[in-house]
């Protein structure tokens, strides 16, 4: 298996070049749960919210903000999931975040002890966006278990910047906003690891591809819907023809002819 | 290694460890249960039955799972040890 070079770019990334010094960026924490996303949230936007450990705490999604250097970054708290295959309301909301939102810098918050459980998002989140930050939290506890994590060799297989984080106790946090302020103003060249899969099976992915960029130009992580639309994700299927409904609805109250893509519900 | 002790989950005993060799679950269960880490090769450690025997809970990859007997009769794996050489965690 051989990492694919990025196979779409994002109209936002183009803009980047033009981000002025005091702009202000969306940040997305997607991670599994337990894994200090939520301590993570709290330490860098100084909120006290739901802190607490039961399934489904943070369904809807919780926004905070922080400045660092003069930017102003709004940060979007995603429910703690094990995948973004939509088994649940959870993964649905994490989900259309990251490919409709298309978050400035979407940050994979891994549990330092777990990561091969926590492996399994990161790597989905590599094949939906192309601004990630591996953010390895809770490095304090793997230190205490004799688990030491290479974060450069783990950065330069997966192709994104990797950043070890103890949030309880600020560790690693400036170095974290640092990253995070690079990628958002495109100073940092992600090539993230996408799984090659067989001939045959990339011969189709291309095929349904082509379908996807022609029908939502880049606005949709084209590969990765691709991937889902052959698997038979109808949740997927489900909200990309709600959303290319509303566009509809919309084209026909404002009569512009732009082309199809999916609005915001 | 022989595919002669190739068991369903369900008839592993509280202790024992199971590498799991294939489901036969298909659609979004398959997909869910992959997801929580019961994927072919990963070790499976049956914990504790409830009182009705059913859910039954399971560690795998470091996190505690319950399944019920519907899922677990269709994950297969061979038995591997049992508690005396495993470290919990």
């Amino acid at each position: 298996m051989k990492p694919l070079p990025s196979t779409h770019t994002h109209p936002r990334s183009l803009k980047q070049h033009k981000k002025s010094d005091d702009a202000t960026f969306r940040i997305a924490l997607a991670g599994n749960p337990n894994t200090g996303k939520s301590t993570l949230f709290n330490a860098l936007t100084g909120l006290r919210q739901h802190t607490g450990n039961w399934p489904g705490k943070t369904v809807i999604h919780a926004e905070g903000t922080y400045s660092y250097n003069g930017n102003s970054y709004t940060v979007i708290d995603l429910p703690g999931t094990y995948s973004l295959f939509s088994n649940s309301a959870d993964e649905e909301v994490a989900r259309d975040c990251i490919i409709y939102e298309k978050p400035d810098v979407t940050v994979v918050v891994l549990d330092a002890t777990a990561m091969e459980r926590n492996m399994n998002l990161a790597l989905q989140v590599l094949e939906m966006a192309d601004r990630v930050v591996l953010c390895i939290n809770l490095i304090d506890e793997a230190k205490k278990k004799g688990i030491h994590i290479n974060e450069k060799r783990l950065s330069k297989q997966l192709g994104v910047p990797v950043v070890k984080t103890s949030a309880r106790n600020r560790e690693g946090l400036s170095h974290l906003q640092k990253v995070i302020k690079e990628m958002a103003y495109g100073k940092i060249n992600t090539n993230p690891y996408r799984i090659r899969y067989s001939d045959e099976l990339e011969e189709k992915i291309s095929a349904i591809e082509e379908t996807v960029l022609s029908t939502f130009g880049d606005r949709l992580p084209s590969r990765w819907v691709a991937l889902r639309l052959l698997d038979g994700d109808q949740s997927l299927i489900d909200s990309l023809q709600h959303r290319i409904e509303l566009r509809r609805k919309e084209v026909g109250a404002h009569g512009t002819d732009e082309p199809l893509y999916p609005v915001e519900a | 290694m022989s595919q002669s002790h190739i068991i369903p989950l369900t008839e592993g005993l509280p202790g024992q460890t199971i590498r799991i060799h294939h489901l036969t679950l298909e659609g979004t269960m398959r997909r869910r249960l992959l997801d929580l880490g019961f994927v072919p090769g990963s070790d499976v450690t049956v914990l504790q039955r409830s009182p009705l025997g059913d859910p039954v809970a399971f560690r795998v990859i470091h996190t505690t799972i319950a399944l019920r007997k519907e899922e677990s009769s269709q994950i297969y794996g061979e038995l591997i040890g049992s508690e005396k050489n495993e470290t919990t965690t």
